[in-house]
């Protein structure tokens, strides 16, 4: 389980979040909705340890983490399947599982290909393949589908929503679509709070 | 792309201008003893290469001055490595590195002559001129690695052999690159410079104190460019060794 309790963070004289909290369970998916510079990533930051809070506590309890950032974060001097790869557990199972995920998020002539050889989009998903071949019990996505176009993000996030099971999903995005796609429990940002 | 000949052709035109105004400032001269001609420094050392002796001195020195440079980067690595991970000991390496920069070399090699034998002052002094290089270009390459990447190995808990191999290296390389590339020749003009002073048997250092010394000036122009020959040489072998891309088939993409 997630649980952050009366977290206060401040950049400078900024404060970006005032005595915030929230929680979540196995299996459960939070969307977090605010417009920009609410505080929706240093929310998802505090959840996956990047980050500490100036006061208040956070604790969690999930074991395997995954995340697919703003950025789709891939190691420039690695394959496609070399990033998917890097946070599954060595053996032919994995590459295999590795392989079908590249394949399911519509890579699959992707595979050997650098991420400077792939557009914004196919860097994204390859970066989504990585977190979801990891089999997470919990995972951030801090706006994940910002480079995908329409038809394909509805694909992506239909296969999302059909595969997460009992994982635990923290998900900050601007579009109710997408949250209402990943049967997410939705926390808007209102008068300096998420509630 | 430029077929290898197109590319060597610049190179070569440069090559041949520089030797036809040596040439000609030779024969301005008119006095081998003050400035001998090319034709001649090649004939020295065609002759030099002919006897053993030549060969044993060359790898001598090649072994002094290799030594060094191997001692200095293994050493610029591991306090590069410190370096970045506690400000203590980067407090205390900053101005260890500067000083061995600022100082010059002539003064290492005579306190270095009161402390060490001959044989091995050469390969200290070499050692004494890489280390900072290696260790400012490797800390700053470390400091350097991308901070979004580390955030994204920290989530996915990979091990620290992980984030080495997968992360830290290859951030690292091209700066430990350009540092063997610098170093090399740094490390050659410092290895010779020190064995000139100490003059250790079977050196090239001693062939010039000794060319100089007797006003050999063909064989004094016909050692230097055993020196700046065996640099390139030994530059070019060594920094096809380290490869800075990590991509499989490197090139083929480009």
């Amino acid at each position: 389980m997630l649980e952050l309790r009366d977290v206060t963070v401040a950049f400078g004289e900024r404060t970006v979040l005032q005595n915030c909290g929230l929680s979540l369970d196995a299996g459960e998916r939070l969307a977090l909705m605010g417009p920009s510079g609410c505080g929706k990533t240093t929310l998802l930051r505090l959840a996956l340890g990047l980050q500490m809070p100036d006061s208040g506590t956070v604790r969690c309890d999930f074991a395997r983490h995954a995340a697919v950032f703003q950025e789709p974060r891939l190691l420039p001097w690695r394959t496609a399947l070399e990033n998917v790869l890097l946070a599954t557990e060595e053996g032919q199972a994995s590459r295999d599982a590795a392989l079908r995920w590249l394949e399911k998020l519509e890579l699959g002539d992707a595979a050997a290909l650098y991420p400077d050889e792939l557009s914004g989009g196919m860097q994204q998903r390859v970066s989504l393949a990585r977190a979801l071949a990891c089999r997470p019990d919990f995972l951030v996505l801090d706006e994940a589908f910002k480079g995908l176009d329409d038809e394909l993000r509805v694909r992506v996030l239909t296969l999302l929503a059909g595969t997460l099971g009992q994982t635990a999903v923290l998900f900050a995005t601007h579009s109710e679509e997408e949250a209402q796609a990943l049967d997410c429990r939705i926390l808007r940002y209102r008068n300096g709070k998420f509630a | 792309m430029k077929s290898p000949a197109r590319k060597l052709l610049p190179a070569l035109g440069v090559t041949l201008f520089w030797l036809a105004v040596w040439a000609l400032a030779a024969a301005a001269v008119g006095q081998e003893l003050l400035l001998p001609s090319p034709s001649q420094v090649l004939r020295c050392l065609v002759r030099l290469a002919g006897g053993a002796e030549f060969w044993r001195t060359v790898f001598r020195s090649i072994l002094r001055v290799l030594s060094g440079i191997l001692a200095a980067t293994v050493l610029g690595v591991l306090l590069a490595a410190l370096t970045e991970r506690s400000r203590v000991c980067k407090l205390l390496f900053a101005p260890l590195m500067t000083l061995v920069k600022s100082t010059p070399v002539a003064s290492f090699i005579i306190l270095a002559l009161i402390w060490l034998g001959r044989d091995i002052l050469p390969v200290v002094i070499t050692g004494l001129m890489v280390l900072p290089v290696v260790w400012a270009n490797v800390s700053a390459g470390i400091a350097g690695q991308d901070i979004q990447l580390l955030e994204m190995a920290a989530v996915y808990r990979l091990s620290r052999w992980s984030i080495l191999r997968n992360i830290t290296v290859p951030s690292v390389l091209p700066y430990f690159r350009s540092a063997l590339s610098s170093a090399l020749g740094l490390g050659w003009r410092a290895g010779i410079a020190a064995e000139v002073l100490t003059v250790p048997q079977l050196s090239i250092g001693k062939r010039i104190y000794e060319s100089k010394l007797y006003l050999e000036t063909t064989e004094l122009f016909a050692w230097t460019l055993t020196v700046i020959l065996l640099s390139l040489l030994i530059e070019r072998v060594l920094l096809r060794l380290v490869r800075t891309d990590f991509r499989k088939g490197a090139g083929k993409h480009a």
